[in-house]
């Protein structure tokens, strides 16, 4: 997917002036409340019509103001995910889900509705009325109503943050598995870094209604770590676990992490604050941490006077965050053998 | 109860007046409210003044209006005249007295339906490929419906009461344009008549209640059915 985009739109005060071009499958739009990512979404499935300018989506122009070009949302065929799931009261389950279905040319219908029901497990759903439909359920066959529409792309705005964190972790899943198994790409919307990680791999950062940076995942959440309370969050896919002590050793890489909050069986996706870990510049004769992992600083970035180190365990990666006078005291360079402490109530389960 | 001859035909005269008026002005209001709501437009303001206008002037200003615009002198009575449709002073015009003092009545509800649809409902329905008028079908009509059928209770219920502007422009002729109002007017007219003006204002309660319990029913319907 390409898109490029360079328009403008006044509202009111605020002024969203856009010029970038940005290619992938999976791209993220990140920026505080007010910043002008749902503008900006707005202006590209055409509920909002530019002051000026032109956007086109792979090679195709859905909007032009110079060639007097504003093709109608139901011909750009880019299907919303709102924040809240936005189902239609008057209509059943199935008829949500069918809505953009059966207005998308046959010609163009991929997708099949009894694959993306198995996919989405909808089908207890399907004979339910959306009231009685919980937060989760409803944002599935939302997801689902979308995607059946058959759409060039899948604009996703903030879809996440109406859910608690359980529901939330437990969307993502689905959210990518009908990108990738459908191959819908997507532009994902939100303020949060961690579902960025999670959800994009190309970042559109908008700041006061202007495309501040493109960034990757990684690079976000780097710069973003001194603001960020849980500074920068390491992502671990983890999975099978035993059962040691109470706790659940996790083999990763040549090394195995202890974790107090695991699960018997199966993969499971944790997060760990780059302020949780403790560096050591010797082995420590005894600490009650239950991670002590050997480690070769790789790189080190600085994020508005804290230091950011980027850590080497057995070849896996790990991101520490140290004020710089400890850096300073500890002689931390790149290439330093350091040990890392992690306790193991340290690591939070997403899913 | 005395109801004599007279007084059937002024019933049946009210309701058919209210109803034709109803329902004429149903899809002109939904139309109105729809574009009130929904579409940015320039002179919106003083089409909002126009629709409600009727709800603030009194309706003998308003039977006074149409009597100059129907008139066989006026705008649209001269060319209804030599067409051959006379209007004034025929049920056709109690029928129009009754709808345009009814009609604001009607677009506010409606409007006040339409206003409490998510705006995210109408988005996701046209994102999803859904063209402006399969949205309107599919969409806000079917969630304007309790906003509908209070305005038309509303609307129908004004018109069994219009007595103003319909005197004005249809006049009080038994048996043609006497409606209930008419009726009970003209036997309040006569100290001898209070029992026949009674059985008359019976039966506009009656009818009043079953309109506001066939409104009540049908709203409750409607709940139970988006509940489901």
């Amino acid at each position: 997917m390409n898109l490029r985009i360079d328009a403008e739109k006044k509202q009111g005060h605020f002024l969203l002036q856009v010029n970038t071009e940005v290619s992938g499958e999976r791209i993220g739009i990140f920026g505080q409340s007010g910043s002008g990512k749902s503008t900006l979404a707005h202006l590209i499935s055409g509920l909002l019509r530019p002051d000026r300018g032109e956007i086109y989506l792979n090679d195709e122009c859905l909007f032009s103001s110079g060639k007097s070009v504003n093709l109608s949302p139901e011909r750009r065929r880019i299907a919303i995910v709102f924040q809240q799931a936005m189902l239609f009261p008057h209509l059943s389950v199935k008829a949500n889900l069918l809505y953009g279905y059966r207005r998308c040319h046959p010609e163009n219908r991929r997708i099949r509705p009894e694959s993306l029901i198995a996919l989405l497990k909808l089908q207890p759903l399907m004979q339910r009325g959306v009231h009685h439909l919980s937060g989760g359920e409803k944002q599935r066959v939302a997801l689902g109503r979308a995607v059946l529409a058959n759409p060039r792309l899948l604009l996703m705005d903030e879809p996440l943050s109406a859910l608690d964190d359980t529901l939330r972790f437990q969307i993502i899943p689905y959210l990518k598995s009908v990108s990738e198994e459908f191959g819908i790409p997507y532009l994902f919307i939100s303020h949060s870094i961690l579902e960025m990680q999670l959800m994009a791999d190309r970042i559109l950062v908008i700041r006061n209604g202007q495309i501040a940076e493109t960034a990757t995942p990684d690079q976000l959440a780097r710069n973003c770590m001194a603001q960020s309370p849980k500074g920068y969050l390491n992502i671990l896919r983890l999975s099978d676990p035993v059962q040691d002590n109470g706790l659940y050793a996790y083999p990763w890489g040549l090394n195995t992490l202890l974790i107090s909050d695991g699960v018997p069986t199966g993969a499971s996706l944790f997060e760990l604050s780059s302020r949780e870990i403790i560096l050591f510049k010797k082995h420590p004769d005894a600490i009650s941490a239950r991670n002590l992992l050997e480690c070769t600083v790789t790189e080190m970035f600085d994020s508005e006077g804290r230091v950011g180190i980027v850590l080497s365990v057995a070849g896996e990666k790990l991101v520490a965050e140290i004020v710089r006078s400890a850096a300073t005291e500890l002689e931390i360079t790149v290439g330093s053998i350091l040990f890392a402490a992690i306790k193991a109530s340290s690591f939070r389960k997403l899913a | 109860m005395i109801l004599v001859a007279e007084d059937i035909a002024a019933i049946w005269l009210s309701l058919k007046v209210a109803l034709t008026a109803t329902a004429l002005a149903l899809p002109l209001g939904f139309a109105l409210a729809w574009l009130i709501v929904f579409r940015q437009f320039r002179g919106k303001v003083v089409l909002e003044v126009l629709v409600n206008l009727p709800l603030t002037l009194p309706p003998v200003v308003i039977g006074f209006f149409l009597l100059l615009l129907l008139g066989k002198n006026g705008w649209i009575g001269k060319v209804l005249d030599a067409s051959g449709i006379p209007i004034i002073f025929t049920w056709k015009a109690a029928v129009i007295a009754s709808a345009t003092v009814g009609f604001p009545l009607l677009v506010r509800s409606i409007r006040l339906g339409m206003e409490s649809i998510d705006q995210q409902l109408i988005e996701a329905s046209r994102s999803l490929g859904a063209a402006w008028y399969d949205t309107l079908a599919t969409i806000i009509l079917p969630l304007s419906l309790r906003g509908i059928m209070a305005g038309s209770s509303l609307m129908f219920a004004r018109s069994l009461g219009e007595f103003g502007a319909t005197i004005i422009v249809a006049g009080n002729i038994p048996g043609i344009t006497q409606t209930i109002p008419l009726a009970i007017y003209d036997y309040a007219s006569s100290p001898s008549s209070v029992t026949m003006a009674l059985s008359l204002c019976l039966v506009s309660v009656l009818i009043s209640v079953v309109v506001l319990a066939v409104h009540e029913l049908l709203g409750k319907k409607l709940d139970r059915r988006s509940a489901l």
